[in-house]
C-alpha cells in the first residue's frame, strides 16, 4: 500500500475517490436547495438541521473542505506534472480531432469553478461562520424566523451575481460531462455496467447544474 | 573443404533424441563464463537469445531496429504449422515431416525436417505458456485453420497477425532476461563485419546507428538469426531494412552459401502501383482457403477491363477463366505458393492480366459471400433466395473471418474488395537460400552459427505457408541452445575473449575503410537509384522464370551496376552521425555482390524445382521439372568476386521418403 | 498534386531545431505518405543537402516503428492505420502538410523525425513477461482451456505495436494506453495470473520513473491508435494496480 499516491495510477485514484465524493455532495446540496423553489419553511427546516447538527458540522464540514481542497491541489499538481511530460509542443496540434473540449480543459473549467467557490464562500459560508461561531448565534433566528430562505432570496437580486453563477455552472457542467465518467474510468471501472452509466453521467452533468441556474433564476425573477 | 552435414546416424525418428543425448553439455557454472553474441531479434534471434540467457549464458544480442519487437518476423500474417493432431484429422509428425519435403520439392535435408516436425508441438506449449493469444473455439481449446500444399488442419493462429504475436512472446521472454542482466541489447547497432580468430568465430563489428560509433564485441560464439535476402528484388513483402549484409559478411568471412536461388514468390500480393513504390504489401495465403483466382476467358473482357469501359462484376461466370481449378482440380486454390505464382505469371503473360501494367489477377469473394450468406440465412430461418439478404449475412462472416485484411486492401487500393474482386499478382516473399548450415545449425566457420530464414536447411527449394514461423522458433527456442553446447563445452577454460587483438583491428578498419570510401564517393545518384535498378534485373531475368541467356545476361548487368554503384553513389553526411542512407548504401552494397552470386547459382542449377524455375527445364504441361542429378545442395565458397565462387555439394538422401513427381493435379 | 511541407528538422539530439518549409510537385494520390517522403529525399540528396531522416521499416503498418505527427494528429488525419498506410489521397492538391516528431519528454528526438521510444522497452524489462523457461516438456498447450471471450479479449490487448501514438497524441504524454494493454493481456490469462501483483506494480513504477504524464482520460489515444486498443485496457489496469496495492 505504501507509495500509491505517490504513482500516477494512485494520484488520479485519489483524484477520482475526492470526485465521486463531491459529486455526492453536490447531490444533496442541490437537494435542499431545491426546497426553496417548493417550500421556504422545508428549505428552512433543513438548512438549519445542516447548520447545527453536530456531525455535520464537525465531521462532515471539515471532511467536505479537506476534499474540496485536496481536489484543487491535486489537480494543480497534476497538471503541472503533465505539463512538464512534453517540453516542447507541437507546432500544429489538432486536439478537436480525437478529444473533447471539456477533457482538454478541466483546468480552466476547474478555475472558473474555483473563481466562484471564492464568490460563494464569500456570499454564504463566511456569513454564516461568522454568525454562528464568531458571534455564537446558532439559533438560526432572525426578526422572529428563520433567516435562512431570506438570506438566500436577498443574494439573488443582483442581477451580476445571478449571471456569475449561470456563468459558473456553466463551467461546472463542462467540468462534470467529463469529470464523472473519468472517475469511473480512474477507478478502474469500464464494464458494461459503467458503460450504461453513462447516460446517467450526462444527465447528472448537465442536470445538476441547470437545476442550481434554475434556483438561481427563479429566487431573481420572483423575488421581493 | 568438404562439407560434412554431421547427421547422426540411426533410424530417422531416433536421430534427434540420441544427439542430445549424446553430445557434450556445458554445466551450469561454466556458462556464466561463456559469452554468445546473437545478432537479429526476430522470432529466431529472438527465441535463440532468450533461451540461450535462461541456460546461463551471457547474451549481446543485435538489431539495427529500434527495438527487438520490431524485427520482421512481426509482419507474419497466417500462422504457425505443429503436428499436434488436435483436430484428430490424421496428422503426424511423419506427416508435417512428408508435407515439408514434398512442398519443397524434394530439395531439403531429410533429417533437419524431421527434427523440424518433431519439436513443433513444444513450440505450441511453449508459446501459450508465455501467453500468446492464439485463437480459441467456444470450448477454450486452440483453434486451426488449412494452408496451402497440405490436406490437415495444422496452422494454429492469432487473427491475422500470428508472426506479431509470436515475436512478442519471444521479446516478453527476452525482456525477462534482459531485466535479469542476463541479455545486454544493442538496438539500433548494425553487424559489419564477423571476426574469425584462429579459425573461430570470436566476435562481430558493429555500428552504432545512432551515433555512427565503431564497435567491437567479442564472444565465444555469434549467432546469426538475420532474416533473407528478399529486398536483393528491391521491391518485396520485406521490411526496408531487411539486408543480407550480415549473413554476406559472414559469407565473406568463410561461410559458405547455399542456394541463393530458391526465392520464394508468393502468388497474393498487390500489385504495383507506379514507379515511386517502395514496397509490397502481401495478403494472407489463408485468404486462398475462400477466394477464388480468375482472369477473364476472353482477351477482348481483358481490353474493356483495362478500358474501364467494363466492370469485372459484369463478367459473366463462363466467360471466367478459374484457372487454378482447371488446371489442378485436387487442391484447387490451395496449390502451394510456388505454383500458383507461375500459373499467375503464366496467364498475365498470355495477355490476361487484368489491370493497366496487366500485372493482376482476381481473388474474388463473391463466391464465398453468398455460400456463407445461405448458410447463415438458413441457421436463421430467413429468405435464402432472397440475394441481398443472404449477400449482406455473407459480408458479415466473412468480415469476421478476413477483416482486417480487406481493410488493410481497401486503405492501399481505395477500392472495395467485399464488392468488387481484389487485384493480386504475385511477389519476392522469402529465401529458401541462406547460409549453409550442418545438423548443428553451425555453419562452415567453427563458432558461427546461422537460424531461422538466415539459414536454407529446412524448405528446400519452396517452403510451406504457416512454416517460416515454425522453423525460426525451433531452431532458436529448440535446437540452437542444445546443438551450440557441444562446441562450447571445449570453451569453459578460454576466458574471456580480448577484443583487443589484430584480428578485431582488422576487421574494424575494413569497415570504417569501406564507409568513409562511401561517404567520400561524392557520386551524383542516391542509393536508391542503384537499388531499383538491382531490382528491376532480378525481377525480370531472375524471377518467376529463368532462362539461360536471361542469367547470363543479369551476371554481365549486375556486376556493371556493382561497378557504377561504386564510381557514382552519393551518401550525404558523415559516418559520425545517424546517418540512414550510409547505412543503407553498405546494405545495397552487398545486395550487388549477392544478385550476381544468385544468377550465377540460377544458372548453374540446370533444372526447375520449387521456386526455381528454368523455362529449359518444364513438362509439357508447363509444371517444373526435376533433375535427379541435381539432388544436391549448391554451397558457394567465397573467393573475392561472385563470379570466382567455388560451387561445394552436398548430396541430399531422401531414406525414408520416396522422391515422386511433385504433383498438385 | 503540389504541396508544401512544413518539416522538423534537427541535426542532432542537442541542437535546437527548427520548422522549415519544403515545397513538393508531382505527388501521384496512389502514394504511401512514405513514398512520398522518400521522393522528396531523393530531390533533397539530388540538391546535394541532408535528407529528412525518419524511422519506418516494415511499410505494412504492423512493426510499430514508423511514426511522425501529421497536422496535428499521429499518424495523420486517418483513422486505425500507421503512417506507412496512410495515402496520399487524403490531402488535397496545395494542401500545406505540418510533420512533427512524436513529442514526449520521454521520447527525446533523435535526429529529425526520429525519436527514441527505449523507454517502451524498459517498462516491459520490468515486467511484460511471464517467466517461464523454454523446455521440451512445458505443459500440453490445450491443458488449461481459455474461455473464447477472453482469449479475443487479450487478443485485442495484445495487437498493440508499440508505436508511441498514445503519448504523442496524449496531452499529458501519458503511456497508459500502451501500459495498460500489455497489463490487461496478462491479466485475462490464467498464464499470467501468477505474477499480477508484482507485474502490474513494477510496469507503473517504470513507467513513471521514464517522465511520462497522468491519464486524464480524454480518450485521444484510443482515437489515434493505430489498432484501436481500447480504453477499458487503462481501466482493468488501474484495477489491476489498485488491487495489487491493496495486497502488497
Amino acid at each position: 500500500m505504501s507509495g500509491i499516491f505517490n504513482s500516477s495510477i494512485g494520484r488520479k485514484f485519489a483524484m477520482a475517490l475526492s470526485a465521486l465524493f463531491l459529486m455526492f455532495f453536490l447531490l444533496q446540496h442541490f437537494a435542499i436547495n431545491i426546497l426553496s423553489v417548493f417550500s421556504p419553511d422545508a428549505f428552512n427546516e433543513a438548512s438549519h438541521f445542516m447548520g447545527t447538527f453536530w456531525a455535520v458540522q464537525y465531521i462532515l464540514q471539515p471532511i467536505l473542505i479537506f476534499g474540496v481542497i485536496f481536489h484543487f491541489v491535486m489537480g494543480f499538481i497534476l497538471e503541472l506534472k503533465n505539463n512538464k511530460a512534453r517540453q516542447i509542443s507541437y507546432a500544429k496540434n489538432n486536439g478537436s480531432a480525437n478529444s473533447s473540449w471539456m477533457s482538454r480543459n478541466m483546468i480552466w473549467s476547474g478555475l472558473a469553478i474555483l473563481a466562484f467557490m471564492v464568490l460563494h464562500f464569500i456570499d454564504f459560508w463566511i456569513p454564516e461562520m461568522n454568525t454562528k461561531y464568531v458571534l455564537g448565534d446558532m439559533s438560526g433566528m432572525h426578526n422572529g424566523e428563520f433567516r435562512y430562505f431570506h438570506e438566500l432570496v436577498e443574494k439573488f437580486h443582483s442581477p451580476i451575481r445571478v449571471g456569475a453563477y449561470v456563468i459558473a455552472f456553466v463551467f461546472l457542467a463542462l467540468h462534470l460531462l467529463h469529470g464523472f465518467s473519468s472517475a469511473f474510468q480512474s477507478i478502474g471501472a469500464n464494464n458494461k455496467y459503467t458503460k450504461s452509466l453513462q447516460g446517467f453521467a450526462k444527465i447528472y452533468a448537465i442536470g445538476i447544474p441547470l437545476g442550481f441556474i434554475f434556483i438561481a433564476l427563479y429566487h431573481h425573477l420572483t423575488g421581493h | 573443404m568438404a562439407l560434412d552435414s554431421k547427421i547422426p546416424q540411426g533410424p530417422l525418428a531416433d536421430k534427434w533424441t540420441k544427439h542430445k543425448n549424446e553430445i557434450n553439455l556445458v554445466n551450469p557454472a561454466n556458462k556464466r563464463l561463456i559469452d554468445i553474441i546473437v545478432v537479429g531479434t526476430g522470432l529466431a534471434g529472438g527465441s535463440a537469445a532468450a533461451t540461450l540467457a535462461e541456460l546461463g549464458y551471457n547474451v549481446k544480442a543485435f538489431c539495427f531496429q529500434d527495438s527487438p519487437r520490431r524485427a520482421h518476423s512481426i509482419a507474419a500474417q497466417g500462422g504457425i504449422n505443429a503436428a499436434k493432431n488436435y483436430q484428430g484429422d490424421g496428422d503426424s509428425t511423419y506427416r508435417l515431416f512428408y508435407d515439408t519435403v514434398k512442398g519443397g520439392d524434394y530439395r531439403s535435408r531429410e533429417a533437419n525436417v524431421y527434427r523440424l516436425a518433431e519439436v513443433s508441438a513444444n513450440i505450441i506449449d511453449q508459446c501459450v505458456a508465455q501467453g500468446v493469444p492464439f485463437a480459441r473455439d467456444y470450448g477454450g481449446l486452440l483453434d486451426n485453420r488449412s494452408f496451402g500444399g497440405v490436406l490437415v488442419s495444422r496452422t494454429f493462429y492469432a487473427k491475422g497477425q500470428t508472426g506479431q504475436q509470436l515475436l512478442l512472446g519471444a521479446y516478453s521472454a527476452m525482456n525477462r532476461q534482459i531485466g535479469r542482466g542476463k541479455i545486454k541489447m544493442y538496438n539500433r547497432h548494425e553487424m559489419l563485419d564477423v571476426v574469425v580468430v584462429d579459425g573461430k568465430a570470436r566476435g562481430i563489428i558493429a555500428r552504432n546507428l545512432v551515433t555512427g560509433e565503431i564497435e567491437r564485441h567479442s564472444a565465444h560464439a555469434v549467432v546469426l538469426g538475420t532474416g533473407g535476402y528478399g529486398n536483393v528484388f528491391f521491391l518485396s513483402t520485406n521490411a526496408m531494412g531487411s539486408n543480407v549484409t550480415a549473413a554476406w559478411k559472414a559469407h565473406k568471412r568463410g561461410a559458405y552459401f547455399a542456394n541463393p536461388c530458391y526465392t520464394q514468390i508468393h502468388p497474393t500480393c498487390i500489385p504495383v502501383s507506379g514507379d515511386h513504390q517502395s514496397k509490397l504489401t502481401l495478403m494472407s495465403e489463408s485468404l486462398r482457403n475462400d477466394g477464388r483466382i480468375w482472369v477473364p476467358k476472353h482477351i477482348k473482357d481483358v481490353e474493356a477491363i483495362r478500358n474501364k469501359t467494363l466492370k469485372p462484376t459484369q463478367i459473366a461466370e463462363e466467360d471466367r477463366d478459374y484457372y487454378l481449378e482447371r488446371r489442378y482440380p485436387a487442391f484447387g486454390n490451395l496449390v502451394p505458393r510456388d505454383v500458383a505464382s507461375r500459373a499467375a505469371k503464366e496467364r498475365c503473360d498470355a495477355g490476361y492480366g487484368v489491370n493497366a501494367t496487366g500485372e493482376a489477377v482476381y481473388l474474388d469473394f463473391a463466391a464465398a459471400i453468398m455460400r456463407y450468406g445461405k448458410e447463415q440465412a438458413h441457421i436463421k430461418g430467413l429468405n435464402e433466395n432472397d440475394d441481398s439478404v443472404v449477400k449482406n449475412l455473407g459480408k458479415e462472416v466473412v468480415k469476421a473471418k478476413y477483416g482486417n485484411l480487406f481493410q488493410m486492401y481497401e486503405k492501399i487500393v481505395d477500392e472495395n474488395p467485399y464488392e468488387t474482386p481484389m487485384m493480386i499478382y504475385p511477389a519476392v516473399h522469402y529465401t529458401m537460400g541462406g547460409i549453409w548450415v550442418d545438423y548443428n545449425l553451425q555453419t562452415t566457420v567453427p563458432g558461427l552459427y546461422a537460424i531461422g530464414e538466415a539459414n536454407f536447411s529446412d524448405h528446400g527449394a519452396n517452403r510451406l505457408g504457416a512454416s517460416a514461423l515454425m522453423q525460426g522458433l525451433a531452431d532458436g527456442y529448440f535446437v540452437l541452445p542444445y546443438t551450440i553446447g557441444d562446441y562450447l563445452s571445449n570453451d569453459i577454460r578460454t576466458g574471456p575473449i580480448s577484443t583487443d587483438t589484430k584480428e578485431f583491428e582488422e576487421a574494424e578498419n575494413k569497415v570504417k575503410s569501406e564507409l568513409e570510401h562511401l561517404i567520400n564517393n561524392k557520386g551524383t545518384k542516391p542509393v536508391d537509384y542503384f537499388h531499383r535498378r538491382l531490382g528491376k534485373i532480378m525481377w525480370n531475368k531472375c524471377g518467376m522464370a529463368r532462362n539461360e541467356k536471361g542469367l547470363k545476361e543479369a551476371i554481365k548487368e549486375i556486376a556493371e551496376l556493382r561497378a557504377e554503384f561504386w564510381k557514382d553513389v552519393r551518401v550525404p553526411g558523415t559516418a559520425n552521425e545517424f546517418n540512414e542512407e550510409l547505412a543503407k548504401a553498405g546494405r545495397v552494397a552487398d545486395f550487388l555482390e549477392l544478385g550476381e552470386l544468385f544468377a550465377k547459382d540460377a544458372l548453374e542449377r540446370e533444372e526447375s524445382a520449387g521456386g526455381h524455375f528454368r523455362e529449359e527445364h518444364q513438362t509439357e504441361e508447363g509444371e517444373a521439372k526435376r533433375r535427379k542429378e541435381f539432388q544436391f545442395v549448391s554451397a558457394w565458397e567465397y573467393k573475392g568476386e561472385p563470379k570466382d565462387a567455388v560451387l561445394h555439394k552436398e548430396d541430399l538422401k531422401y531414406e525414408n521418403i520416396e522422391v515422386k513427381e511433385r504433383s498438385y493435379k | 498534386m503540389n504541396l508544401t511541407l512544413k518539416i522538423w528538422r534537427q541535426k542532432n539530439a542537442s541542437d535546437k531545431g527548427k520548422m522549415v518549409d519544403y515545397q513538393i510537385s508531382d505527388v501521384s494520390p496512389d502514394m504511401s505518405f512514405l513514398e512520398m517522403l522518400d521522393v522528396l529525399n531523393d530531390q533533397i540528396i539530388t540538391k546535394g543537402e541532408e535528407p529528412v531522416a525518419f524511422d519506418h521499416d516494415c511499410r505494412e503498418g504492423i512493426c510499430g516503428m514508423c511514426s511522425l505527427y501529421i497536422n496535428g494528429e499521429a499518424h495523420g488525419p486517418d483513422r486505425g492505420v500507421t503512417t506507412c498506410q496512410l495515402h496520399m489521397r487524403k490531402f488535397k492538391d496545395g494542401d500545406t502538410i505540418y510533420i512533427e516528431p512524436f513529442r514526449a519528454k520521454a521520447f527525446p528526438v533523435i535526429k529529425d523525425l526520429v525519436v527514441d521510444r527505449s523507454a517502451f522497452d524498459r517498462i516491459q524489462h520490468a515486467g511484460g513477461f511471464i517467466s517461464v523457461n523454454t523446455s521440451g516438456n512445458t505443459q500440453d498447450a490445450n491443458a488449461i482451456p481459455i474461455a473464447k471471450e477472453a482469449a479475443d479479449t487479450a487478443m485485442d490487448a495484445a495487437t498493440c505495436i508499440g508505436c508511441g501514438a498514445c503519448v504523442a497524441t496524449c496531452k499529458n504524454s501519458s503511456a497508459m494506453l500502451f501500459v495498460g494493454a500489455k497489463v490487461s493481456q496478462y491479466a485475462l490469462l490464467p498464464q499470467g495470473q501468477v505474477e499480477a501483483t508484482d507485474r502490474v506494480l513494477n510496469m507503473v513504477k517504470q513507467m513513471d520513473e521514464e517522465g511520462f504524464g497522468n491519464c486524464t482520460n480524454t480518450g485521444a489515444c484510443e482515437v489515434e491508435c493505430p489498432k484501436g486498443i481500447s480504453l477499458e485496457n487503462i481501466a482493468r489496469m488501474n484495477s489491476e494496480y489498485l488491487k495489487a496495492s491493496l495486497k502488497g
